[in-house]
C-alpha cells in the first residue's frame, strides 16, 4: 500500500515536472487535414499531419532525398523484384513491434478499392514478407520509380487495424465514422493525443519512436488549429497565439518580416503554373474563329507565350514570391535543367508578327477559365494575362471560378484555355509526362489531365519507356528528349514556379519542405 | 385557436420543404465535391464511379426526395470531407454558435437599451450625436471588417499599446479559437473558463454590434414617440418626477416592440454568426456551413440549411402565436383568410 501510494507520488512529480519542461509548438494553416487514415484521402495538409505519426519505408529528408524510413536499404534483386531491408527494433507507440507482416498488410490496404493511393503502387503485383525483417515488392515489369512511390505509402500496425475493425480505408459510402479517422497508431515521431477536426489537433512525442537518438530536440507536443481566414492567421501569428503559420498571404510576407521576434524561410516550390490550351479541337469551344482552331497554329501558341510579360506578373501579382518558367516542372525534380527552364524573350511586336503570319492580325476571342480559390493568387494572374493578351489582339473573355466548378469543367475538357498548376510528389518527370504530355487515353490510363487534346506518339513512346527503364543514363535520356519535345510543341505556356514561405516566430528553427509539407521532427523550439 | 395553430403548422411544413428544394436545386451550382475526396491521380473512371456512388448522377428530384427520405428518420448522411455523420458533427458545433449568439443577444439589449434611452432623452446633447454617428458605423460597416479592427487594435497592436497605458501585457485579447472549454454533458462550454470567456469578448461584441444599434434606434424611436403621448404629458402634470416618467411609463411601454424584434433577430444573429465565425475561426456551425461551400460538402450544407430554416420558422410560428394570443381579432382573421404574414 505504502508503496503504490510512494510510486504514486513520484510518477505525480516526474509527471509535473515534465509538463513545466514540455517544449510546445503550436502552428496554424488553412485547411485542416480531412482524415487521420493515412491511405483514405490523398491530399496535401492531411497527407503533411499523417506523416507525424505514420511513417513510410523511405522518408524525405528536408532536401527532399530519399532516406531510410522503416527501410534501412533498398534495392532490385531482380528486373521486376525490389528487396526491402526493414529497419530492426522499430515499435508501434502501443508498444507492439513492427515487423514485414504489417508492410504486406498495409501495402494490401493501400490498393483496396476505398484508398485514394491506388495509383501510386499501380504497378505492384505483389508484396511478400521474406522474413521478419525482409520484404519483396513485385512489380509488373520493371519499375525503376517504385522508391519514389513508396514514400507515399504509410505503414499501419496490422494488429491494431484489425483490432479496430479498420482493414479497409474509410468509405463514403458507409453511414458510419470509421475508428482511424480520428485516431491513428503508428511508428513516426508523434502520437495523437486530441482530434478535433477543423478546431484542433494535438500530438505528442512517441515515446518509443526509433529515432529519439538521431532527433533528440524536436518539440514535445505539436497543436494544430486551422486558421481559414488569412488576415487572422497572420493576426494570430504577429500577437503570438501561434508560433508558425505555413501560408501566410504573400502581401503580408513584408509586414511579418519587419515584426520583431519573427522570421520567415522561403524557397522554390515543387509546383508549376501555366495555361493549358485546347490545340487538339478542329474548332475551338468558346471562341470566334469558326471552321478553324487557332491554338492549332503554333505560330499562335508562340505568339501569346512572347506577349506574357512574366517579370511584370512576377512583380506586380506574385510580389516576387515566384520563379518565371520554361517548364511545368520545378528544381529538384528528377529530370529538370536549368538550360530547358527558359522562356522566350518578352516581345510584343515579334508575337504581333507571328500573329499576322498566322492569319490573326487582328486576333480573335477565346474565353480562359481560371480558379479563384486553388493557387496563389490565381485569378489576378489571369486578370494579368488577359491585359497582356489583349496587346497582340486577342480578346479574352475571363471566367473565373471557385475550385469545386473549375476542375469539374476541366475534366470534362470543356474549355478552350485555362489555368492550371502541377506539383509532382513523386520529384521524378515521369509523372508529369504521364499526366500533363501523354495522348489521353482512360483505358490505358494515361493523359488523364491532358485536356489540350495536345498528341505526340513519340512524347508517348518516351514516357511508356521511361516507366520501364532501368538503366539510368539511359532514362535520362529519353527525359531529356521528352523535355525538349515539350517544350518545343509548347500545347501549355508556362508561366511560373511558385515560391512557398513559412512564418514563424524566431524561437523555432525549422528547414524547409520544398513540397509544403513540415516534418516537425526536423524543427526546434526555444 | 386549434384551427388556427395547425393552419400555421401547415404552412410552416411548406415553408420547410420549399427552403430545401431550393437548396437542392442551388447544389447543382456549388460544384462537384469527387475532385476534393480523390487526389489529382485518380483516373477519371474511378471519379465517374465515385459520382455515381454518391449519387450525383441523379436528377435533383430524386436526390432530394432520397434526402427527406432519409431526413425524415434523422439521417443525414455522411459529409464527404470528414468522413463522419453530419448529425455528430452539427450537435459539435451547436454549442459554440449557441454561446456566441446568446453573448451577443446579451450584449446588444444590455448596450443597446440604455443608449437608446439615453440619446432619446437627450436628443441635442453631444454624446447622443456622437453615440449616433457611431450607431451609423455599426449599421454601416461590415461585420468582417469590423473583427479584423477589432483584432488589429486588440490583441495585434494591443502589445505595444496595452503595456504603455499600464495594463500588463498578457491583457490583450486572443485573436482566434474559444480558449479554454469545459464539457458539461455533451455541451462544450467556453463561459465557465477565464480563458473561455476572454476569447468570446471580440466576436461577441462583432456579432452584436449590428443587432445592439439596431436596438439602440429602435428604443431611440419609440422613446420619442411615447414622451410625445398624452399620458407622458399628463405623468408629468401629476408632477411625477422625471425618472419615474421616463423609466416606469416611457421604457415599459417601448420595451414591447423591442422585445418583439429582439426574437426575429435571435435567429439573424445566428446567420449573421457564419462571417464573425470565419473571422475569429470560432469553432461553431456557420464556419462548419462555410468550409462545407468550398468543398461542395452537400450533406453538411443540406442539414445546416434545414436547420437554420427549422429555427426561423420555429421563431415565426411562436411570435405569431404571440400576437394570437395578445391580439384576439388576430385569431380570427388569419385563421380564415390563412393569409398570416411572416
Amino acid at each position: 500500500m505504502f508503496v503504490a501510494r510512494m510510486a504514486a507520488l513520484v510518477a505525480a512529480a516526474l509527471s509535473v515536472a515534465s509538463v513545466a519542461d514540455a517544449k510546445t509548438l503550436r502552428w496554424a494553416s488553412q485547411g485542416d487535414a480531412l482524415t487521420l487514415d493515412p491511405h483514405a484521402q490523398n491530399e496535401g495538409p492531411t497527407s503533411a499531419m499523417n506523416a507525424h505519426v505514420y511513417e513510410a519505408l523511405i522518408s524525405r529528408d528536408p532536401s527532399l532525398s530519399k532516406v531510410p524510413g522503416l527501410a534501412l536499404s533498398w534495392k532490385p534483386i531482380a528486373s521486376e523484384v525490389w528487396e526491402f531491408k526493414l529497419r530492426p527494433d522499430v515499435k508501434f507507440s502501443d508498444g507492439t513491434p513492427f515487423t514485414a507482416d504489417d508492410v504486406v498488410f498495409s501495402y494490401q490496404r493501400a490498393v483496396a478499392p476505398t484508398s485514394d493511393f491506388r495509383s501510386y503502387i499501380s504497378s505492384v503485383k505483389e508484396v511478400k514478407a521474406i522474413d521478419p525483417l525482409t520484404v519483396h515488392i513485385v512489380t509488373n515489369g520493371p519499375n525503376p520509380i517504385l522508391p519514389d512511390y513508396t514514400t507515399s505509402i504509410l505503414i499501419m500496425s496490422k494488429a491494431w487495424a484489425e483490432k479496430h475493425n479498420v482493414a479497409k480505408p474509410q468509405s463514403y459510402k458507409d453511414k458510419e465514422e470509421t475508428f482511424a479517422v480520428r485516431n491513428a497508431m503508428g511508428t513516426g515521431p508523434y502520437m495523437v493525443k486530441q482530434r478535433d477536426p477543423d478546431v484542433r489537433t494535438v500530438l505528442v512525442k512517441n515515446p518509443t519512436y526509433w529515432g529519439a537518438k538521431e532527433f533528440p530536440n524536436y518539440p514535445d507536443e505539436l497543436v494544430y488549429t486551422p486558421v481559414k481566414e488569412p488576415a487572422t492567421r497572420v493576426a494570430a501569428l504577429i500577437s503570438g497565439q501561434v508560433d508558425f503559420v505555413l501560408d501566410a498571404p504573400l502581401q503580408d510576407i513584408a509586414r511579418i518580416k519587419q515584426t520583431p521576434g519573427l522570421k520567415t524561410e522561403e524557397t522554390a516550390q515543387v509546383r508549376s503554373i501555366f495555361l493549358g490550351l485546347d490545340v487538339g479541337s478542329k474548332e475551338l469551344k468558346y471562341s470566334d474563329v469558326k471552321g478553324k482552331n487557332p491554338f492549332a497554329d503554333k505560330r499562335v501558341r508562340q505568339a501569346m507565350y512572347q506577349a506574357i510579360d512574366i517579370a511584370a506578373i512576377k512583380a506586380k501579382v506574385m510580389r516576387n514570391f515566384a520563379a518565371p518558367a520554361g517548364l511545368i516542372t520545378s528544381p529538384g525534380v528528377h529530370g529538370y535543367t536549368k538550360e530547358l527552364d527558359q522562356r522566350p524573350k518578352y516581345d510584343v511586336a515579334a508575337a504581333k508578327k507571328l500573329m499576322a503570319e498566322a492569319g490573326y492580325p487582328n486576333g480573335f476571342s477565346v474565353t480562359l477559365d481560371c480558379p479563384n480559390d486553388r493557387y496563389n493568387n490565381d485569378e489576378q494572374i489571369c486578370q494579368a494575362v488577359t491585359a497582356m493578351l489583349a496587346q497582340i489582339g486577342i480578346k479574352v473573355d475571363l471566367q473565373a471560378r471557385s475550385k469545386t466548378l473549375h476542375f469539374p469543367k476541366l475534366q470534362k475538357s470543356d474549355s478552350s484555355m485555362y489555368l492550371l498548376g502541377w506539383g509532382v510528389p513523386t520529384l521524378d518527370s515521369h509523372y508529369v509526362f504521364t499526366f500533363l504530355y501523354q495522348t489521353n487515353n482512360a483505358a490505358k490510363k494515361v493523359g488523364g489531365w491532358n485536356f489540350t487534346g495536345y498528341s505526340n506518339p513519340r512524347l508517348d513512346e518516351l514516357a511508356d519507356g521511361m516507366l520501364k527503364e532501368v538503366d539510368q543514363a539511359k532514362r535520362d535520356k529519353m527525359v531529356a528528349e521528352a523535355w525538349q519535345i515539350a517544350v518545343l510543341d509548347i500545347p501549355y505556356l508556362p508561366l511560373h514556379h511558385q515560391l512557398i514561405v513559412w512564418s514563424m516566430s524566431d524561437k523555432v528553427t525549422i528547414p524547409i519542405f520544398a513540397n509544403d509539407s513540415p516534418n516537425f521532427k526536423y524543427a526546434t523550439i526555444k | 385557436m386549434l384551427a388556427f395553430i395547425v393552419s400555421r403548422l401547415l404552412q410552416s411544413l411548406a415553408v420547410m420543404l420549399a427552403v430545401s428544394f431550393l437548396c437542392f436545386v442551388l447544389f447543382n451550382f456549388v460544384g462537384d465535391p469527387v475532385n476534393n475526396m480523390v487526389g489529382q491521380e485518380a483516373s477519371p473512371a474511378e471519379r465517374a464511379e465515385m459520382r455515381r456512388d454518391l449519387g450525383l448522377e441523379d436528377s435533383v428530384v430524386v436526390q432530394f426526395a432520397r434526402f427527406l427520405g432519409n431526413a425524415a428518420t434523422g439521417n443525414f448522411g455522411k459529409s464527404y470531407r470528414l468522413a463522419r455523420p453530419v448529425s455528430d458533427l452539427i450537435v459539435e458545433r451547436m454549442p459554440a454558435t449557441l454561446e456566441l449568439v446568446l453573448v451577443a443577444a446579451v450584449l446588444a439589449l444590455a448596450m443597446g437599451i440604455p443608449l437608446g434611452v439615453l440619446t432619446a432623452l437627450r436628443r441635442r446633447s453631444i454624446d447622443s450625436t456622437a453615440i449616433m454617428t457611431f450607431s451609423l458605423a455599426g449599421v454601416a460597416m461590415p461585420t468582417f471588417v469590423i473583427g479584423i479592427l477589432l483584432i488589429y487594435i486588440f490583441s495585434v497592436e494591443c502589445k505595444s499599446w496595452a503595456p504603455a497605458i499600464g495594463l500588463p501585457a498578457d491583457w490583450c485579447f486572443p485573436s482566434f479559437g474559444r480558449g479554454t472549454t469545459v464539457q458539461v454533458g455533451g455541451w462544450s462550454s467556453g463561459l465557465l473558463t477565464a480563458a473561455g470567456l476572454k476569447a468570446i469578448v471580440l466576436p461577441a461584441f462583432t456579432l452584436s454590434l449590428f443587432q445592439m444599434t439596431l436596438v439602440l434606434r429602435l428604443v431611440r424611436s419609440q422613446m420619442l414617440e411615447v414622451l410625445r403621448t398624452d399620458y407622458i404629458k399628463f405623468a408629468r402634470a401629476r408632477g411625477l418626477t422625471d425618472r419615474a416618467v421616463h423609466f416606469r411609463h416611457a421604457l415599459k411601454n417601448t420595451l414591447l416592440p423591442v422585445i418583439t424584434v429582439i426574437g426575429i433577430q435571435v435567429g439573424g444573429l445566428i446567420a449573421f454568426s457564419i462571417i464573425t465565425e470565419t473571422v475569429f475561426q470560432w469553432p461553431g456551425m456557420g464556419q462548419l456551413f462555410i468550409q462545407s461551400v468550398q468543398f461542395a460538402d452537400i450533406p453538411v450544407m443540406a442539414a445546416y440549411l434545414v436547420m437554420v430554416s427549422l429555427l426561423f420558422v420555429t421563431i415565426n410560428f411562436f411570435v405569431d402565436l404571440l400576437y394570437a394570443a395578445i391580439d384576439p381579432r388576430l385569431r380570427l382573421d388569419r385563421a380564415q383568410l390563412g393569409t398570416a404574414g411572416g
